[in-house]
């Protein structure tokens, strides 16, 4: 099971410059959350701070009842296990091919013996796709290999919490889709808590249970996805649509005067785009923290932009939902404790479809 | 991950930039003062602490026999032939040098013993440290700097393994290693190489040469360069690690950091040299004297 992180009053800044300040949120257990933010807003110190690469100046990091930035080195290096890590490019072992890089972990800290080793990386390659390529060295894949390498190596120790920075920065369409299938097919098997940097607009409207934006050195705002992308705040909306018209500029924020010049040329932020339905694990079940599709919308009293929760096949999620638990219930009954649940706001139907059975 | 670290240099590069039109002297006395605090107080301290760190990471089970022996073959292949090569022309220059003044002297048979001071107690010490901080230094910063900036290095910390105890400290052992036995490779070397000069362009004997081998030297010469030696090669090690693991900004950066390790691992190794040679001759009493 997942482990919740909560992030107290977060600060860091290199020398004079303030990274950000007084970041604080809850990751939940189980779910997945995307982190995104401009270019050069910290993203992937904030992901270094929570696995205690970069000490922040202040605040706290909270899992479990352990606080990181204060964990004697020791203690750091035993949380640390909790964590798989997904860095940009990789980070792969120069010097070993993909089979030693992934079983690593598992030499390293586990007494394993090494035909279980042999099983264990093997499968964690399959559900990579990577299988075939265990003599290839590092500098011999390409990237997109190299990450899905990457990501085999921080699963292969069964990690309760998953950080993944940028999975898609540059892959290409379809490979991104992929990898976004595969982080939601792992959620939904090891059931882990997943924090995912990245500025990649479709992954972060599609994929994830939460989203969290930082922007001017602080975090802007952090909820349930269709929170944020039901938001009128005009930088989430202007960053969720990926517009020029909004607070966000070329190089840094906006002043004044442009954004007035902005107003007087009549320039409209647009109309919301409908929220799509959220991906669902490939073999259709549902996973254990998995929202109630428009239940957020529904508690809070927001009425999703029109469109919101159709898929390509015309079919509108938060009507099919309730038939849809009922439908997998029996095949999900053994294997989850129940079809999902909605943070803060009692969900309408779905849940009580689901217990009912 | 770079992308806030460049971000960030280029506002602050912006805001000096700023400072510099509205008031002159008084930023750039901060900068002035900023870059000598960093020189003289922030970079020895944070050497220090990563020495101590790797100091205690040293006596952490289990000790990583298998990178130790890789690196000591690789520093080995590294160093061998190019201190060979150095080694007999120093030897040879030595020698003539040397050879024609004490034939003025009238000393001709002491040819020998003046060979052996020089070449044990200093010359050998010195060539063991040219090439344990240029070629063994130097590869090994750019070997754990080019990890660190491909974040295996943060990987490997995530992985929770503790990059001291798994690279730097057997990396460092083995150049200590290794600079043991480059010290005796150059000592013989370097006297068979002024033992040729002398005996076949400077007309010197034989017998001579060897008979007053041990005139002036004595055993413990000997035994300080191998201390010597020992300690260049711990030197070395930590000055290439931190320089590697403090790497940044990417492939440029890692060129600077060796850069760096080749310069300061020379002029550390040399004030080193002075100061135990200083140390020896208060503490063991030249011969015959």
């Amino acid at each position: 099971m997942g482990v919740e992180i909560r992030v107290e009053g977060l600060t860091k800044s290199f020398g004079r410059q303030t990274i950000w300040r007084d970041v604080s949120l809850t990751l939940p257990a189980g779910e997945i959350s995307v982190l995104l933010g401009p270019s050069g807003t910290g993203k992937s110190v904030f992901l270094k701070s929570l696995v205690g690469l970069l000490k922040p100046d202040r605040g706290h990091i909270w899992i479990g009842d352990r606080d990181l930035p204060r964990l004697r080195e020791s203690k750091l290096y035993e949380t640390r296990k909790l964590f798989g890590v997904l860095f940009q490019d990789g980070a792969l072992f120069g010097s070993m091919n993909l089979y030693d890089n992934i079983a690593f972990p598992l030499r390293e800290h586990t007494r394993k013996s090494e035909s279980e080793v042999r099983r264990i990386v093997l499968g964690k390659m399959e559900m990579v796709g990577l299988l075939g390529a265990e003599k290839k060295l590092p500098g011999e894949i390409s990237g997109g290999m190299k990450k899905r390498a990457g990501l085999a190596r921080a699963l292969v120790l069964d990690p309760e919490i998953l950080l993944v920075d940028e999975p898609d920065s540059g892959l290409d369409p379809v490979r991104t889709a992929y990898l976004n299938q595969l982080i939601v097919d792992l959620n939904a098997q090891i059931d882990a808590t997943f924090l995912i940097v990245t500025h990649d607009i479709n992954t972060a409207r599609t994929v994830p249970d939460n989203i969290g934006l930082l922007f001017r050195r602080e975090l802007v705002m952090f909820g349930p996805r269709e929170m944020l992308l039901s938001s009128e705040e005009p930088v989430v909306r202007q960053f969720l649509n990926a517009r020029r018209v909004g607070p966000i500029g070329m190089s840094e924020e906006k002043d004044v005067s442009e954004l007035e010049a902005e107003a007087k040329m009549g320039h409209d932020p647009g109309k919301l785009p409908p929220i799509p339905p959220q991906l669902m694990a490939s073999d259709g079940r549902i996973r254990p923290a998995q929202h109630v599709p428009g239940a957020w919308c529904a508690a809070h009293g927001v009425t999703p932009p029109p469109g919101s929760f159709i898929d390509d096949m015309g079919r509108d999620w938060v009507e099919e939902w309730p038939r849809y638990v009922a439908s997998m219930a029996p095949a999900a009954a053994g294997t989850t404790g129940g079809p999902g649940h909605v943070p803060g706001g009692p969900p309408p139907g779905g849940p009580a479809a689901g217990a009912g059975r | 991950m770079s992308a806030p670290g460049i971000g960030a240099g280029r506002r602050r590069d912006g805001d000096g930039g700023a400072r510099g039109d509205g008031g002159g002297s008084p930023g750039a006395l901060h900068r002035i003062g900023d870059g000598l605090a960093n020189v003289t107080v922030r970079e020895p301290g944070r050497f220090f602490a990563l020495c101590l760190d790797t100091g205690r990471a040293m006596f952490q089970w289990p000790f990583q026999w298998r990178e130790f022996v890789q690196q000591a073959w690789f520093i080995v292949s590294v160093t061998v032939v190019p201190t060979m090569l150095v080694a007999i022309p120093f030897g040879g220059v030595l020698s003539l040098q040397v050879g024609g003044l004490i034939r003025q002297l009238g000393a001709q048979s002491y040819t020998g013993a003046t060979a052996v001071v020089a070449i044990v107690r200093e010359a050998s010490p010195l060539v063991t440290s040219l090439l344990v901080a240029g070629a063994a230094g130097s590869a090994m910063c750019a070997d754990i700097g080019s990890r660190k900036i491909r974040e295996e290095i943060d990987a490997m910390e995530v992985l929770g393994i503790n990059p001291l105890h798994r690279l730097v400290v057997p990396r460092m052992l083995a150049c200590a290693f290794v600079a043991l036995f480059l010290n005796g490779l150059v000592s013989v070397v370097g006297l068979v190489g002024g033992y040729f000069f002398n005996v076949m362009l400077q007309d010197g004997t034989p017998g001579a040469y060897l008979a007053s081998f041990n005139a002036i030297a004595q055993l413990p010469d000997l035994v300080q360069a191998e201390v010597k030696a020992f300690v260049f090669g711990i030197t070395a090690g930590l000055v290439a690690a931190y320089k590697g693991l403090n790497a940044k900004g990417g492939p440029k950066g890692v060129g600077d950091a060796v850069n760096q390790t080749v310069v300061i691992t020379f002029m550390l190794l040399f004030v080193e040299n002075f100061l135990i040679s200083t140390l020896y001759f208060q503490l063991v009493p030249s011969k015959g004297m």
